[in-house]
């Protein structure tokens, strides 16, 4: 498999500048400033298909002509906040192959004809922020971000900034208020970023897997990028895997390709030959698949047909050995900690969940506190203020679903 | 009091921004070094700088796990037991490390050199089971590893740079 992504695992020190130059790097960048014509390279990218790689899958040449050209200043803001259980690409994008995200970076900035770019990492990215920042000092050493870039008239800066441990910082806007200072709590749209973003002004928000695309894509083409993939979901992927699995890791595939190949193939299969018993396609926020699903295509609509969300693909297996009521705990236990605590049904909900399900696991459950969680659930989805509360019902909604006979045999002896 | 140091690192942070306000994050980091925590002292020496009121910068260091209200051991451990990595044996992990520490989660040591405070998802599931001390990360931890990378601390052969910038500005 050729890399598009994780080029750095066939080109040793991809992550030295003078490395990634030998390899086409930064010519892209270097032809858009000289040569291009911002609106060009929104088409470009528009006509690549690039869907964004944070969760939502929206288009980002789209989300990139919402910019109002008459405003000034603008933004982009870079999502390295990767937080969902089980994701672990952007990390490695970052420290092995750090110039053809800041590439990326530089060429969505041009593109809006933003003057600033500032890269969001959770707190915890302390070591990854430390090569980025040096890939960052010099590219601008070498006169590739900067005043009057290439002899022309634009400007670039790009920095980076820390944030200080709280999952909700990868929801948008939560993440602009974090930059701006504030709490990290969600804001209400409309007015969406796009319009009215960080410090009011128009801003970009993509992931950073989404902008490492973008190089590629500015230096092949869009009809090159459209041969990879399927066609409503082009390109590649960095699918993460983990669980119980032989080989966890992350595996760059074109989107499309069924869970078995990543599974079975690339991911050795289950520890001890053991029978699979579910999938989690995107970390904890996801309705969870069963085994069956292990044939579904991985690309936006055939996951979401299956029943599920690609998201940011991280994919989770669960093995026959797993007790779906203690990793179902888990799940929830991580949105209570997560709930950044602004709307009552998400705040108490979490509460609740994870009270009932410590209560059953105890043995301590009634045969009707199954419904009792369901309800829960429907007192928070589509009530809360962000995804974060629908995402925190999607493990209980799901297992209750395809596990119902777990709960029952946990709760039966307690009768009526 | 910020040493005259820590007020030039956080003056350095503020051209990064159109808003003083934004720089709180990295002013909170650098504040915390000295002690380790953030003593009612650090938060209202960030308060000047920044020209806000010391409460809004107590509500927005209360906000994030990473700032610490009281006073921690010399090393923050943060070991990830969450879902993925407990896929992987995380969980009885935690335990043996809680064991050779004498400790129970989110305590600390009684030498005050290490507190155990268990993690959501460190972005290293494949790599379980795994840690970050002072947010450097060790990963695919064994048992002999571990007790090699405990020592290293004890005895100063390891350091992340969070313990040698307290060493340093305390000196
Ligand atoms: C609770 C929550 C957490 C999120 N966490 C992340 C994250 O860690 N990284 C990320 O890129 N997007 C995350 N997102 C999605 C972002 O809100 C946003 O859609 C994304 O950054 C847009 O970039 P993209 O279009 O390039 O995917 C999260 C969304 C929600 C609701
Ligand atoms: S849904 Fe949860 S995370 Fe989102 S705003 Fe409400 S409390 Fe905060
Ligand atoms: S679950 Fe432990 S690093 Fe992801």
């Amino acid at each position: 498999m050729e890399h598009v992504i994780l080029r750095h695992r066939n080109i040793p020190d991809l992550h030295r500048l003078e490395v990634y130059q030998a390899h086409g790097g930064y010519e892209g960048w270097h032809k858009a400033v000289t040569e291009m014509k911002p609106d060009a390279l929104i088409d470009l990218v528009k006509a690549s298909g690039l869907r964004g790689r944070g969760g939502a899958g929206f288009p980002a040449g789209l989300k990139w002509s919402f910019i109002p050209k008459d405003i000034f200043p603008k933004y982009v803001v870079v999502n390295a906040d990767e937080s969902e259980p089980g994701t672990f690409k952007d990390r490695e994008i970052i420290e092995r192959n750090p110039h053809q995200l800041i590439e990326g970076v530089a060429l969505a900035c041009y593109a809006v004809q933003a003057g600033t770019g500032y890269i969001y990492l959770r707190g915890e990215f302390k070591q990854p922020a430390r090569i980025l920042q040096k890939a960052l000092d010099e590219a601008r050493a070498a006169g590739l971000i900067g005043q009057n870039l290439f002899g022309t008239n634009y400007s670039l800066d790009i920095q980076l900034h820390l944030g200080a441990g709280a999952y909700i910082c990868g929801e948008e806007t939560a993440l602009l208020e974090s930059l701006e200072g504030k709490l990290g709590q969600p804001r209400n749209r409309p007015p969406f970023p796009a319009l009215v973003g960080l410090y009011s002004k128009p801003t970009v928000i993509n992931n950073v897997e989404t902008l490492a695309n973008v190089p590629p894509i500015a230096l092949n083409g869009a009809d090159w990028y459209k041969k990879l993939g399927t066609e409503k979901s082009p390109g590649t992927k960095v699918f993460c895997l983990s669980g119980r699995v032989n080989r966890p890791g992350n595996y760059e595939l074109p989107l499309g390709t069924p869970f078995r190949v990543l599974i079975e193939d690339l991911g050795g299969g289950i520890i001890g030959g053991k029978a699979l018993k579910g999938i989690l396609p995107a970390g904890a926020s996801a309705l969870i698949l069963p085994a069956s699903a292990i044939d579904v295509p991985m690309d936006y609509e055939s996951v979401a047909a299956a029943g599920s969300m690609l998201g940011s693909a991280s994919i989770i297996v669960l093995d026959e050995t797993v007790d779906i009521l203690w990793a179902t705990e888990k799940m929830v236990r991580f949105f209570r900690h997560e709930s950044c605590g602004k709307c009552t049904p998400c705040r108490e909900g979490t509460h609740w969940l994870v009270r009932e399900m410590e209560r059953i696991r105890r043995g301590e459950g009634k045969p009707q506190d199954i419904d009792l969680l369901l309800d829960i659930t429907k007192n928070m989805s589509g009530k809360c203020f962000c995804l974060l509360g629908d995402f925190a019902t999607s493990s209980i909604v799901s297992t209750i679903k395809h596990f119902r006979g777990e709960y029952e045999a946990a709760t039966r002896t307690n009768g009526q | 009091m910020l040493s005259a140091a820590a007020r030039a690192e956080i003056e350095a942070h503020l051209k990064k921004y159109p808003t003083k306000r934004s720089a709180i994050i990295p002013a909170l980091y650098i504040a915390q070094r000295a002690h380790g925590y953030l003593t009612p002292e650090a938060i209202r020496d960030v308060a000047q700088v920044l020209e806000l009121e010391p409460t809004e910068v107590r509500s927005v260091a209360g906000f994030y796990s990473l700032f610490y209200k009281e006073p921690v051991g010399k090393h923050v451990i943060h070991f990830c037991n969450d879902l993925p990595c407990a896929l992987r044996g995380a969980d009885e992990f935690l335990k043996k490390l809680c064991a050779r520490l004498g400790v129970e989660p989110h305590g600390t040591t009684g030498d005050g050199m290490f507190t155990v405070e268990p993690a959501m998802c460190l972005a290293a599931c494949d790599r379980a089971p795994l840690m970050q001390v002072d947010l450097d990360y060790f990963e695919n931890l064994t048992e002999e590893k571990l007790d090699e990378i405990l020592d290293g601390f004890r005895t100063g052969t390891i350091q992340t740079d969070a313990a040698s910038v307290i060493k340093s500005e305390l000196a």
